[in-house]
């Protein structure tokens, strides 16, 4: 049974329509054109039916990942995807890394979105490529092409058994019409071979030999290294340099003052003064000897320990109300008693091993740049417009990413790098060192979330009131956003799954004093850790147990209704018709890692273990923690399971990896805290920017991927937000200790 | 003076209080051997002197005259190493920023203690920050790896 395309046609179309940004004749050209006008290489050489695809005479293919790779192993899923219904053989595969162009289609990588935005149309990329060898072969043969299929790197005649090889149809296939899209069939589920295999990496020689190229490896001829002393607080400026003194030092070559951004951030440098050197080192020395005159800023007066009271007492009066159902004023006042709790969660660092990086060579009326960005687009928009060049004449090499988190998506450092290069005519790497990419981020923002409970006589759960204030990220692009915007509000509160009769979900204002940005899972961390302690504390305060109030808050299997609670819901940017919020995937990940850790037997086995369930980028996840707590206090984590339900995917292997990693990644972000004085960030290193070591983290981590045939949803992202909660609903049952503020104390004490 | 990095021998001449780090990555543009945070708190930087896991970061170069230095790229020939096969046995680099790091840190436990317990590996490899968090496979990977060094 094959599969017409007509079927994934139509949801792609839809998906056009809504958020993706994908171009559909980029997707499959039409007939009309010469395929050559999107190669690379003469029509004759090569057979390059779409961007993402170029089948050589000699029989190599090259497939092409648009995406940045930076640990979910993009650059091998998306082969898998596109070998799957091309029929090539892996020998005979290469990879090409894109450039940022928006031919591609949408390339930011981050939301968690490269395979679920990507999956059919790199299905049709493969089908249509192998539908040209078909048809060359049914030409050569004279035979029906309805005969002919692909199968390792041959076209095959299924009745004669004659087969000829990819290469040698190259020149034949290239001249020939695209497929119609009622021509194309893509591959039966049942007959995959390649989707839904674990796969090793293809990177991982390279990064096990220590030949991976990251950004901060890139090397070119005549190069100088630049070294930033940017600002300590956000819009601050240089009123005065010892240059002079500066550029007499050893291996100096220059000092240039970069000019202070004005409001809104957005993905302009931050300004400073740069110090550019024949080594890295040179550079950094020099850069410490500088000495600076800062002009005042607006964000001087940011003190985080003063904000945290400020945010906590807007989250305990009333806010805008984002979602209603019900009426939880009166649900209230009829109240046999109430539960109220506020949470708070500090500013974190994205913090990727690799600090941000780039090397730029700019000439008269080219630039071209070598990064290790997330969104080689928006970094070419903003290099061309800060050099006034055409994006025609920027180019943007993506190397492999050590770590993104999000601080990649911001190519205010490809930016710095294009204006020293332009500035000093010759090849600049700018390096941030750990102090700049800690002290000059784009941070995860602070939070406080106020919750209230009304409870029954019988102790059911009758009202939930939420409310959340944060800075919001849009204040980077928008100097006047005050609020949590609704794209925030809609990643794990707005979307709060729970059958309650009286639900009213709020927003309250705040300012913000840095900038702030994207963070693996972005607001699903503090709206998850809020959410899913204070159910496990309703559970306490009712003697429920806290898997089986889960799952009665969530109530009946059901799709959830928005419209009745007078909300509009985002979804991540794809319709609710494809993916819904479906209760019962919940509850099947809280009742399947609930199994897997033996969850009913914890107390008689004298285990600490806690939960946490949570929705997130179209994909059920569901936590359990497991801890020890040592005679000093000292916490450690022995085992962990994650039960995730991602739909569709392509290659489970990297999907555990995401699981184990993204819950290592939420460990990290319920240990650290970013804070500021007098708008300065006083963490800048990792003796005092707490992440996860190994002793901090789970020994071993059991994860179980559910079964699914729905369509891909997010993965890098949904292990992360259960992990804060899980882990302190965990201390909790070891010490009957509470603790509602991030960061966790790495020892506890038994309450 | 004469620094001596995976058999090869160099005459340096530059700064002594340079890290070895910035020798290895900006003189030599050997850049297996990684740089994350400068000051020796996150093994990213880690190599061998005279066999001893050590930061490069913060290492002068001053301090490696007339000792041998191996770095991710001499570790073994064609990664062969049993730490980098059981790295790739068990698919444990993620982003792979920190790997190396990692890799030259396990290679050196397993000279001296060829049976190590999850302690061991506990207290011998928190020096090294992965954020992609493949702790559980690191440990596993030493675990494989271990009796073959």
């Amino acid at each position: 049974m094959t599969e017409t395309i007509s079927t994934s046609r139509r949801a792609f179309l839809k998906r056009s329509a809504t958020a993706s940004g994908f171009t559909l004749g980029l997707t499959l050209l039409p007939a009309s054109r010469p395929s050559a006008m999107f190669a690379d290489a003469p029509a004759s050489e090569s057979l390059t039916p779409s961007v993402f695809i170029a089948i050589h005479k000699n029989g190599d293919v090259d497939i092409t990942c648009h995406r940045s790779e930076m640990g979910q192993q993009i650059r091998t899923s998306i082969p898998q995807v596109i070998v799957e219904e091309l029929g090539a053989d892996w020998q005979h595969v290469n990879v090409v890394q894109a450039t940022g162009h928006p031919k591609y289609g949408d390339q930011n990588t981050d939301g968690s979105r490269s395979i679920r935005r990507n999956f059919d149309r790199l299905r049709e990329a493969g089908a249509t490529a192998a539908y040209l060898l078909r048809a060359a072969a049914a030409k050569g043969w004279q035979v029906d092409i309805n005969d002919c299929d692909v199968e390792n790197h041959h076209v095959k005649h299924t009745p004669s058994g004659k087969r000829i090889a990819f290469g040698k149809l190259v020149a034949v296939a290239a001249t020939l019409p695209l497929p119609e899209p009622d021509q194309l069939t893509l591959k039966a589920r049942e007959d995959w071979q390649s989707i839904g295999k674990p796969m090793r990496s293809l990177d991982i020689h390279a990064m096990t030999s220590g030949q991976a190229v990251y950004g901060q490896d890139v090397i070119l001829d005549n190069m100088c290294f630049a070294v930033i002393q940017r600002p300590p607080v956000v819009f601050s400026g240089v009123e005065s340099v010892n240059d002079a003194d500066i550029k007499k030092m050893s291996g100096v070559v220059d000092v240039i003052t970069l000019p202070a951004p004005e409001a809104p951030a957005m993905f302009k440098p931050l300004g400073g003064v740069a110090v550019i050197a024949n080594n890295t080192w040179q550079a950094w020395q020099a850069s410490r000897a500088l000495k600076i005159k800062w002009s005042d800023s607006p964000n001087a007066g940011y003190d985080s320990a003063a904000y945290r009271e400020q945010l906590l007492a807007t989250a305990t009066t009333p806010g805008e109300v984002v979602r209603q159902q019900g009426n939880f004023a009166e649900a209230k006042q009829q109240a046999a008693s109430l539960m109220e709790a506020q949470y708070y969660a500090p500013h974190l660092a994205q913090a990727p091993m690799e600090p941000p990086a780039a090397t730029a060579v700019v000439t008269e009326d080219k630039a071209e740049i070598w990064a290790c960005t997330q969104t080689p687009q928006s970094a070419r928009q903003v290099v061309a417009a800060a050099l006034n060049l055409d994006p025609e004449n920027v180019t943007i090499n993506v190397t492999l990413l050590g770590g993104g988190f999000g601080r990649k998506s911001k190519p205010d450092f490809v930016v710095e790098a294009a204006l020293l290069a332009k500035a000093m005519k010759r090849p600049v790497k700018v390096v941030w060192r750990r102090e700049d990419d800690i002290q000059h981020g784009y941070f995860h923002t602070v939070s406080a979330q106020a919750l209230t409970a009304t409870l029954n006589e019988q102790n059911q759960v009758t009202g939930w009131l939420h409310n959340s204030v944060f800075p919001s990220i849009s204040s980077t692009f928008n100097p006047a956003a005050n609020k949590p915007s609704d794209g925030e509000l809609d990643l794990g509160m707005v979307d709060t799954p729970f059958n309650i009769e009286n639900l009213q979900l709020e927003r309250g204002e705040a300012e913000a004093h840095v900038r702030i940005g994207w963070l693996r899972s972005v607001a699903n961390v503090y709206h998850a850790f809020a959410i899913q302690s204070f159910v496990d504390e309703i559970a306490q305060r009712t003697g429920k147990d806290q898997q089986a109030l889960l799952l009665e808050l969530i109530g009946p299997d059901r799709h959830i209704d928005f419209s009745k609670s007078n909300a509009k819901y985002g979804n991540y940017g794809d319709p609710l018709e494809d993916y819904p919020v479906d209760t019962a995937r919940l509850k099947n990940v809280i009742n399947t890692v609930c199994e897997k850790a033996n969850w009913s037997k914890r107390h008689e086995q004298g285990r600490f273990l806690g939960l946490a369930a949570h929705r997130s980028f179209l994909t059920y996840a569901a936590v359990i923690i497991e801890v020890d707590v040592d005679d000093r206090g000292n916490w450690s984590i022995p085992k962990a399971y994650v039960a995730l339900d991602a739909g569709t995917v392509v290659n489970p292997e990297h999907v555990r990896a995401q699981c184990e990693g993204g819950l290592i990644y939420g460990i990290s972000c319920a240990i650290g805290q970013i804070t500021a004085s007098n708008g300065q960030i006083n963490e800048s290193n990792f003796h005092n920017y707490q992440v996860a070591r190994m002793p901090q983290t789970p020994v071993n981590v059991e994860v179980i991927i559910v079964e699914s045939s729905a369509p891909p949803g997010g993965v890098g992202e949904p292990p992360t937000p259960p992990a804060a909660p899980a882990l302190a609903n965990a201390l909790f049952a070891a010490t009957g200790q509470r603790l509602r503020e991030l960061p966790l104390p790495l020892t506890v004490k038994k309450a | 003076m004469k620094v001596t990095i995976n058999k090869n021998t160099f005459d340096y001449d530059g700064d002594p209080a340079m890290p070895l780090l910035w020798f290895i990555r900006d003189d030599l543009k050997m850049t297996g051997t990684k740089f994350s945070c400068g000051m020796a708190l996150c093994g990213a930087c880690t190599v061998h002197i005279d066999g001893e896991p050590t930061r490069s970061c913060q290492l002068p170069m001053s301090a490696i005259q007339g000792k041998t230095v191996t770095t991710i790229e001499g570790l073994s020939k064609d990664a062969s190493h049993p730490v980098q096969e059981a790295w790739r046995e068990h698919n444990v680099p993620q982003c792979g920023y920190c790997q190396s790091g990692q890799m030259m840190q396990a290679a050196a436990l397993l000279s001296k203690n060829a049976n190590p317990s999850d302690e061991d590996i506990e207290s011998y490899m928190s020096g090294n920050i992965c954020r992609c968090g493949t702790y559980p496979r690191i440990r596993a990977a030493i675990k494989t790896a271990a009796g073959k060094v």
